[in-house]
């Protein structure tokens, strides 16, 4: 066999793999998802399918392949029958440059644990989350269906504010680090927590993690979906497999975001104390363990975010982006680059950036305190 | 089965998916679906450049072009239109511009491929050339690059100044 043959053999494994872990997510998050708003709602949750009802959701999934897949009257077809694929698909693709644990070594081979490792590799993942915009807007319009075309418009619009807060906001990580390598910056945060760029950035965490609740439309940044408004925006006339592809979609990217914030912000694969990694495949087991661990607690912050916050209205929506979070963005990378180019400890770097937070925040919270009084 | 196979596969498969797609964009009657198709096009000329070792450009493509223009294309003709949007016929006259422009613009190409970059080879040999472009762009290209975001800039300022309301 030439060596050509074995890495490919090796790189459709590895998809194989990436690919089971990222569709195997979606019906343990969802039904994670439905057991915590459960709790945090005082209700037993689903309790009826299985021990605890654990397998419901695989029961829902089951069900949903016998579902009738209705094509409504007045549709564009094609457009219609691309928009869940084209949904999806950018989703997995992004889930390709994550590195789920350190390179290992197999049968006297070296194996990066990320299906592809390359220089541009997180603006790579950028490039292609981005991708997933054009389902939506596509799903609503080809729906015929005045409520869909306005949940993919207020996807479209909420993607470009959001977007180019989260783009900015790792500019100060690529500043610290120097590297566009997903690989790279999570190696460099190896050696115990307080090596993590979110105490380096603490800024740059926050913008990035808000950013990326409305780039994945969850609640409260879930206008494009909003169902008390919009009887379910873009999805509205979608049913079976198709509906399904959407709501997989958005699960599935809740993981890979997820996966990538704590890649770029909470050490990615590393351990929270100092742990020198062999190239075993132990290691790698290690690694990947901590990095779902990770992926675990932020997916545990989100749906907590979705049982304590109410959905924003849309000019609030609009002001957070423009207003609030992109300055905050810009102001991030220009100390950023100040402190970089100086040569000054990280940990200057991080006492700034808690208190740009501290004091946004006073200010913020004064402004709509007065604004509220002013209104009785 | 080799890397040269390989690559050749993925050549043609871009070659088809560019070809094809540019066809909708031109000879479409719905305009959603010539955006739609754009897509397609910008995708496959990323691939192009990231075949020829292009990876920043590549990149770079997908997220101006297809992540930024063509969102901005779309979310223009949805918000403006009523949903059946249909595009008028071309007239004979217009085809025989569109052909005539097409041709001078592939002559154009040819002769700056030929004349200028006649000995070198198609495929550079394959790194990443982003610290190369990032050296280039803030040191020797430092004021055009300036220059240019600039101007970028004046003009973002001067389109927020025109649709501002006048009723203050």
């Amino acid at each position: 066999m030439n060596e050509f043959l074995i890495y490919s053999l090796i790189t459709i494994a590895k998809i194989g793999v990436v690919f089971g872990l990222v569709i195997g997510s979606v019906p343990v998050v969802v039904l994670a998802e439905r057991k915590l708003l459960g709790w945090m709602q005082v209700r037993p949750g689903p309790n009826r399918v299985g021990p605890w009802g654990l397998l419901q959701t695989l029961v829902d999934a089951a069900k949903v392949f016998f579902k009738e897949n209705i094509i409504p009257d007045g549709v564009e077809p094609l457009t219609y029958r691309l928009a869940p694929i084209l949904v999806i698909t950018p989703v997995l693709i992004s889930a390709s440059v994550i590195p789920f644990g350190p390179p290992v070594t197999i049968a006297g081979r070296e194996i990066t644990l990320a299906i592809a490792d390359f220089d541009l590799s997180l603006l790579f993942f950028f490039a292609v989350a981005t991708l997933s915009v054009y389902g939506i807007v596509l799903a609503g319009w080809s729906s015929n269906n005045k409520w869909s075309l306005m949940g993919g418009l207020r996807s479209s619009a909420q993607m470009f504010s959001y977007e180019i807060t989260l783009s900015l906001s790792i500019v100060g990580i690529l500043l610290t680090s120097g590297t566009f390598r997903l690989t790279a910056i999570a190696a460099q945060q190896a050696g115990g927590f307080w090596h993590w760029n979110m105490f380096l950035q603490p800024l740059g965490f926050v913008l990035f993690l808000l950013a990326a609740i409305a780039e994945v439309n969850r609640t409260p940044f879930d206008l494009p979906e909003a169902e008390s408004e919009l009887t379910g925006g873009f999805h509205t006339e979608y049913s079976g497999m198709r509906f399904v592809m959407f709501y997989m979609s958005e699960y599935s990217s809740v993981f890979v975001m997820s996966s990538v914030i704590a890649t770029l912000f909470l050490g990615g694969y590393n351990p929270p104390f100092p742990y020198t990694f062999g190239t075993s495949w132990f290691d790698g087991a290690i690694g990947l363990f901590w990095l779902l661990a990770k992926i675990g607690a932020l997916v545990f912050f989100f749906i907590w975010l979705r049982g304590t916050l109410p959905r924003l209205r849309y000019d609030e929506l609009m002001m957070l982006g423009w207003k609030i979070l992109l300055p905050l963005a810009f102001l991030n990378l220009i100390v950023t680059a100040i402190l970089v180019a100086l040569n000054w400890p990280g940990w200057v770097l991080g006492l700034t950036g808690v208190a740009a937070l501290i004091v946004t925040d006073l200010v913020v919270s004064q402004i709509l305190w007065r604004r509220r009084r002013a209104a009785g | 089965m080799s890397p040269e196979i390989v690559q050749a596969v993925i050549f043609y498969f871009l070659a088809a998916m560019l070809v094809v797609s540019c066809a909708i964009v031109v000879f479409s009657h719905s305009i959603v679906n010539a955006c739609f198709a754009l897509l397609f096009t910008l995708l496959a000329v990323a691939g192009f450049y990231a075949l020829l070792g292009a990876d920043f450009l590549a990149v770079t493509q997908v997220v101006v072009y297809v992540g930024g223009i063509l969102v901005l294309l779309l979310f223009g003709i949805l918000l403006t239109s009523p949903l059946p949007i249909v595009l008028g016929v071309a007239t004979r006259r217009t085809y025989y511009l569109a052909v005539a422009a097409g041709a001078a613009v592939f002559a154009m190409l040819m002769i700056i491929v030929r004349a200028f970059w006649a000995g070198q080879p198609a495929v550079p040999e394959q790194q990443s050339t982003l610290e190369a472009l990032g050296m280039l762009l803030l040191g020797k290209y430092l004021f055009p690059f300036e220059f240019a975001s600039l101007t970028l800039l004046a003009a973002l300022i001067g389109a927020a100044y025109l649709v501002r309301r006048n009723d203050r």
